[in-house]
């Protein structure tokens, strides 16, 4: 990363029974996810890149720009950002136009294309009128995020946008996120508990635990490392690039292709060709020393252990696997991995059972 | 119906409650705004020096005002020198006495609407580009309308119901300084009931008025909520 296209980021806060210490570079686009458990740190590390934290020791240097440096430090109103908050937090005085219009009318001609395009990639137009208390959950959090899209940032932080939603409501907005995902070419800090929306939703991602960062990098890469001391328990798994690779439409199903294998699911009419990510759980996944005979799991590879790591319970392991030039991850017991004499560099053949396609 | 001297009455005590509230609106908003945010030790101490006037008698207050705005008070000193005499006896005194007698009147309602607003709608506005004093005017006031009303009316009520500092500052000059609840004690010292009656039903259907519209407007605000 050069530069000029990545965001150094170094905090050190001191509160009473919580330090935040990261030194960092984020990439300069796509998603970044920042990962952990409630009271790790995430959110402060968001608000302290925003500016809405002071820290006792801070520097930003945002693609070449510096927004804080020992003895200088740019107020929150004079960062080109935009913050979509956990809680809409709406301004319950102006209309959801006037809402949009806030940070637009602020920010200068650069906005002008923004709000229009920010109405448009949320689905709101039909909402401009209404006042914020009429609003769904899911429709408020819609106006939240067109509202911070809407000053044509350079940069969007996202403080888990879903997480005071139900189910419904995250299905409701899920979609939209994938499509500024995108559609948008500013780099997006997403900060999230939730492993599902991590899967969908990021380029690339930061774990935190205690106010550090304890694994950083490309989703694919980081996912598949076993000694993320962040447990993820029924989420282990990796993310995949593919490519939707051919559609059987007598048994209805899609073959998706990603580097060094193919993998069939259900078709869910994502045309071939499109470019999807799936996301394989290791629960999901099974080992075997010789290729299985008949089976219900159809999908089988060819895959050489690499890495073989502890998961949570004391019966069980995970297992790296290189099939070609990607990573699988497999959860097995402790007591087959011995009986199969489980260990790296051993061929192996992989089943997997289910394979969840995100487009 | 209501003597000459009544109206008058009435008039200056419009006239200084009204002027009251609103030097009151310009001083408390900022006090009351570094109230509700400050974090320094000595917030206590002001809003303690903020709310004594609820409990002093107004005599006490009175007294001190009048030392220091007489002649040899800091304040006296100060008018004089600026040419414009002591201010006892006169209606601008009166109006001082005023915004100190009613200040938490004004600072209190807004001190509370301003903590109630809370940090979130402020880091909003910071992250769509407004300015602190630009989210004051454009988010803050909005939504401390409601606490804005209510000071305003509590503030100029209580101006109209002063009567102790009223006597111990200003005396009891007509059309200067006789305001109408000295006029009513006035009245009763001469033993014209009937007069003092009028003057009183009207004061008392003024304060009954205000309070009941105040009253009403919450409980419709909390409805609407």
């Amino acid at each position: 990363m050069s530069r000029d296209d990545c965001i150094e980021v170094r905090f050190k806060l001191d509160w009473p029974g919580f330090t935040l210490d990261v030194d960092l570079r984020l990439p300069g686009r796509g998603v970044t996810a920042l990962f952990g458990h409630s009271g790790s740190g995430k959110t402060s590390l968001l608000r302290c890149i925003a500016g809405l934290e002071r820290p006792t020791l801070g520097r930003l240097v945002f693609k070449g720009q510096t927004w804080q440096e020992a003895g200088r430090c740019l107020p929150p109103h004079r960062r080109p950002l935009g913050y979509v908050f956990q809680e809409a937090s709406l301004f319950p005085h102006l209309s959801v136009l006037g809402n949009l219009q806030f940070g637009q009318k602020r920010s200068g001609s650069a906005a002008r294309v923004g709000l229009e395009q920010a109405i448009d990639l949320l689905g709101i137009g039909h909402l401009l009128d209404r006042r914020p208390d009429t609003l769904s959950g899911g429709e408020r959090q819609r106006v939240g995020i067109a509202r911070a899209l809407a000053v044509g940032p350079e940069i969007l932080l996202m403080d888990e946008p879903l997480a005071a939603l139900d189910l419904k409501r995250k299905q409701e907005i899920l979609p939209y996120l994938e499509r500024l995902h995108d559609e948008l070419d500013i780099p997006v800090i997403y900060v999230s508990h939730s492993p599902d929306e991590v899967a969908r939703l990021a380029d690339h991602l930061v774990a935190m635990e205690n106010g550090r960062v304890v694994a950083a990098g490309p989703l694919g890469e980081t996912l598949a490392r076993l000694d993320l001391p962040i447990r993820l328990g029924e989420d282990a798994g990796v993310v995949l690039k593919a490519t939707v690779g051919a559609i059987d439409t007598q048994w209805h199903l899609a073959r998706v292709d990603f580097p060094g294998g193919g993998l069939w699911t259900r078709d869910l009419g994502i045309p071939t060709g499109r470019h999807v990510r799936i996301r394989v759980l290791a629960r999901d996944v099974s080992l075997a020393i010789d290729e299985p005979g008949q089976s219900s799991i159809q999908n089988v590879l060819p895959a050489v252990v690499e890495e073989i790591g502890a998961d949570e319970h004391p019966g069980l392991l995970l297992v790296r696997v290189a099939v070609g030039e990607s990573r699988l991850v497999a959860r097995v017991t402790r007591r087959s991995a011995d009986q199969l004499g489980i260990a790296p560099g051993r061929p192996v053949h992989v089943q997997v059972k289910s394979v969840a396609l995100m487009e | 119906m209501l003597t000459e001297t009544d109206l008058q009455a009435i008039w200056l005590t419009v006239r200084l409650a009204g002027i009251t509230t609103l030097i009151l609106l310009l001083i408390g908003t900022p006090v009351a705004w570094w109230l509700a945010r400050s974090r320094a030790w000595w917030k206590g101490p002001v809003g303690a020096v903020v709310a004594l006037p609820l409990v002093l008698p107004p005599s006490v207050l009175g007294f001190y005002l009048l030392l220091a705005m007489g002649p040899h008070g800091p304040v006296g000193q100060f008018t004089q020198s600026l040419g414009l005499g002591t201010l006892p006896f006169t209606f601008w005194g009166l109006v001082v006495a005023s915004v100190f007698y009613s200040l938490p009147f004004m600072v209190q309602p807004l001190q509370n609407a301003f903590e109630a607003i809370g940090e979130r709608p402020l880091e909003v506005a910071a992250t769509l580009r407004a300015s602190p004093i630009d989210t004051f005017f454009s988010v803050v006031l909005p939504l401390a309308r409601p606490g804005f009303i209510t000071a305003g009316i509590l503030t100029f009520a209580h101006t109209v119901g002063e009567f102790g500092v009223v006597l111990m500052i200003g005396g009891n000059i007509p059309g200067v300084t006789r305001v109408a609840s000295v006029q009513i004690y006035d009245h009763v010292e001469a033993m014209e009931y009937a007069d003092a009656h009028r003057l009183a039903a009207v004061m008392l259907a003024f304060s009954f008025a205000v309070l009941l519209a105040m009253y009403m407007r919450r409980q419709q605000a909390r409805r609407e909520v």
